[in-house]
């Protein structure tokens, strides 16, 4: 998928591939944020899920380092949670939760960069590791899909575990901010 | 820091696939801002047109193949109303 300044530059030009690229990318982040970190319910998650991609996609030109994509994108999106939140009638997060709520979002932030190791990995890691974290698939139906014994998932799942460490300590820097000037 | 099997496992379980429907959606963007835009400049030229598609903006814009996200819909509703 390259990497976001590339990305960003692609999409500027119009590249609809690039889009795909970018929403694949950020989708699990955004869509965490909005029900992890600000505990929106379903409707109003994907109607912030859709008015972020809708404010990244008309400003995105606005953004002044495409190498900040993260961040900024973690910051429209706190800031449309917020205003469901408003709009939803319930309480913007209290001192106490929005220590919380940092707390949350530096684990997303991790988690993202498990997960773009996790990109780096081989297909037959990556689609054994998302089944059975991601998709919380067990042994067996995973075995079934995929045409193995059981056995041979559980010790796939450990050596794919071995490689994403090994992936994600090497290239581990630390976590850019993710906007907490606001809530 | 180090990073030892079960913490990389909890790390990748906080971030699950949101529905596909969603992503689907939001790939659309570039494909609905278009047909949004077209939508406005209809309604700015035929006074009849416009009262058709203010009449039925999510009938509007599903007509152009496009999902009629909340977002959507207010912007639609927004710029119609100027």
């Amino acid at each position: 998928m390259g990497d976001d300044a590339e990305l960003v530059g692609r999409c500027l030009r119009g590249e609809q591939q690039a889009w795909n690229d970018l929403v694949e990318r950020y989708a699990r982040y955004v869509h965490a944020i909005a029900t992890q970190g600000y505990r929106l319910r379903p409707p109003d998650a994907e109607d912030a899920f859709q008015d972020v991609f809708l404010r990244v996609y008309d400003r995105l030109g606005s953004l002044r380092d495409p190498e900040a994509l993260r961040p900024w994108i973690a910051q429209t999106t706190r800031r449309v949670c917020l205003d469901r939140l408003a709009a939803a009638g319930r309480e913007e997060p209290s001192e106490v939760e929005a220590r919380g709520l940092d707390e949350t979002i530096d684990e997303l932030d991790e988690a993202f960069a498990v997960r773009e190791a996790l990109a780096s990995l081989p297909e037959e890691c990556r689609e054994v590791l998302d089944r059975f974290f991601c998709r919380d698939e067990s042994y067996r139906t995973i075995g079934e899909a995929l045409g193995l014994p059981s056995g041979t998932i559980a010790s796939r799942i450990s050596r794919c575990l071995g490689k994403l460490r090994e992936r994600f300590e090497g290239r581990n820097e630390p976590a850019r901010e993710s906007g907490r000037s606001r809530t | 820091m180090s990073y030892d099997e079960e913490r990389l496992g909890d790390l990748l379980r906080r971030l699950p696939a949101p529905p596909d429907a969603w992503v689907r959606a939001a790939k659309e963007l570039p494909a609905a801002r278009a047909a949004l835009d077209g939508l406005v400049a209809q309604a700015e030229v035929d006074a009849a047109e416009r009262a058709r598609i203010v009449a039925d903006l999510e009938t509007a814009l599903a007509a152009e193949g496009v999902e009629p996200t909340s977002p959507l819909l207010a912007e639609l509703r927004q710029r119609l109303s100027r």
